[in-house]
């Protein structure tokens, strides 16, 4: 689709989450609740974003399921004639609250499975909620919903990934969505506890290429490869403000969601200006759009209208410039730092393997994603998270 | 892969479905975090993917509406799909 419209919008609902994944895709810096958008704010950034040609519409969070105007949002959608996806943990979910969203048009649930055990998986998502996932998936399955189960991979359970497919088979998944992490945020916060082996990853690999044969026709499977250990970057998105876009819980909208890292990058909100005029002239949207804004290598590179030169997000987090080559690709000349970062984590296995010898299994140490404690500190307040 | 043949009986992934976009006054198919505009002959194509009429008989029912033989599209088109899943041969 290159007509310039967008097709898919990433509403980021709230931040507020009962999970603490260690590699959460929010800012390090997650926006409190009382300056989320209201039900209005978002039904008229869903009526916006149909005429801009959305067509795919991902409720997302943080936990969407602690907007309590939920059931308004779907149904204000749904008269649009938007593709609904819910993007859950499943924590807080009712049978009778996804029934009500179903009959308001939602056609699409996806929930995270963090492991196949739910030892692994709560320690991962720093909270007990594997019991709940288990009934949910059944609800959606129920009520005929659309279902994919998505994991994020990483060393702790890429290799129970078989098991985690076997898992989401059983519960009738549709889809599963297998992604890589991704390091940037909180994921890179973790990066020396996230990141695979190569042996891992070939192995994980090896499972894919055979589940996906055993289960084709009943189950899709989507691989996001681990773009740390590629020759190329990954083209994001289709490229800087081409098809997708994300609207964070305060209604800034970013072109992808880890673009409020950039420094120096204007990102408007729906709050000032209509998104049409954000998409299609703020600075921000226009920065890295097209390939004027390339250097060498990218610039000369037959490539750059495959990858779009990479990722401008990993690009500043690992070499301090948004403009640079993603250094994820063999041709930058930062892609020593992805050598670097690859040598540290699997320095952390082995110690880990080391540590957990015999017998014992030694939990990977992670910096959990959490909420700045609201201030001042009142005693009503003070119960710590999880 | 998946083969499809002329005796493919196709249907479209019940997850899939055929929908107007007015703003770019164009048929879409959508699916689970996807979308893909249609041009009037693709349309056309899934329109008869009703997993009862296998590809020969689309392929006739299109060659004779526009008069020319177009079953290696039509074949084509739809291999291409049922590799990504969005369509089906039920038959199989």
């Amino acid at each position: 689709m290159s007509d310039h419209r967008p097709t898919t919008l990433l509403a980021e609902l709230t931040h507020r989450c009962p999970l603490h994944c260690p590699y959460c895709s929010n800012p390090l810096e997650l926006v409190r609740s009382r300056t989320e958008l209201t039900t209005e704010e978002w039904q008229r950034v869903f009526t916006e974003a149909r005429a801009l040609g959305v067509l795919q519409l991902g409720l997302s969070g943080g936990e969407p399921l602690l907007r309590r105007d939920l059931e308004a949002l779907v149904a204000h959608a749904h008269a649009l004639g938007l593709y609904q996806t819910l993007v859950t943990s499943a924590v807080g979910l009712t049978r009778e609250r996804l029934e009500t969203l179903a009959g308001g048009g939602l056609e699409h649930v996806q929930i995270s499975l963090q492991a196949a055990t739910p030892e692994l998986a709560e320690r991962i998502a720093g909270t007990r909620s594997w019991e709940q996932k288990l009934r949910a998936a059944g609800w959606v399955k129920a009520l005929g919903l659309a279902f994919t189960v998505n994991v994020v991979l990483h060393r702790a359970n890429l290799d129970q990934l078989e098991q985690i497919l076997d898992l989401a088979a059983e519960l009738g998944a549709d889809r599963v969505e297998l992604a890589n992490t991704q390091y940037y945020g909180w994921a890179l916060v973790n990066r020396a506890a996230l990141l695979p082996t190569r042996d891992q990853l070939a192995r994980a690999e090896a499972v894919v290429d055979r589940k996906r044969e055993e289960y084709r026709g009943r189950m899709q499977l989507l691989y996001v490869l681990p773009d740390h250990y590629e020759q190329y970057p990954k083209p994001c998105y289709g490229g800087w403000g081409a098809v997708y876009l994300v609207v964070s819980p305060d209604g800034t909208v970013l072109p992808c969601h880890a673009a409020g890292t950039l420094p120096g990058l204007d990102f408007a909100t729906v709050r000032e200006r209509s998104l049409e005029w954000i998409w299609r002239e703020s600075p921000g949207f226009q920065a890295f759009r097209g390939d004027s804004w390339m250097r060498e290598p990218c610039r000369s590179c037959p490539r750059k209208h495959v990858d779009f030169g990479g990722c401008r997000c990993q690009a500043y987090a690992l070499t301090g410039e948004a403009a640079n080559a993603d250094p994820v690709c063999t041709l930058s000349p930062h892609h020593g730092v992805i050598v670097a970062a690859l040598a540290e984590g699997e320095a952390a296995a082995a110690v880990e393997a080391e540590a957990a010898a015999p017998g014992a299994e030694s939990p990977p140490t992670y910096i959990y994603r959490a909420m700045p404690r609201a201030e001042p500190q009142s005693p009503l307040h003070s119960t710590p998270l999880g | 892969m998946v083969s499809i043949s002329g005796d493919s009986r196709p249907a479209l992934w019940r997850l899939a479905r055929v929908d107007y976009d007015p703003v770019r006054q164009r048929r879409v198919l959508l699916y689970p975090e996807g979308a893909m505009l249609l041009n009037d002959t693709a349309a056309e194509i899934l329109s008869l993917c009703d997993g009862v009429r296998t590809v020969d008989d689309i392929a006739g029912t299109l060659g004779a509406r526009y008069d020319a033989d177009v079953r290696a599209d039509v074949l084509e088109y739809l291999s291409r799909l049922a590799d990504r899943e969005l369509v089906r041969d039920v038959r199989s």
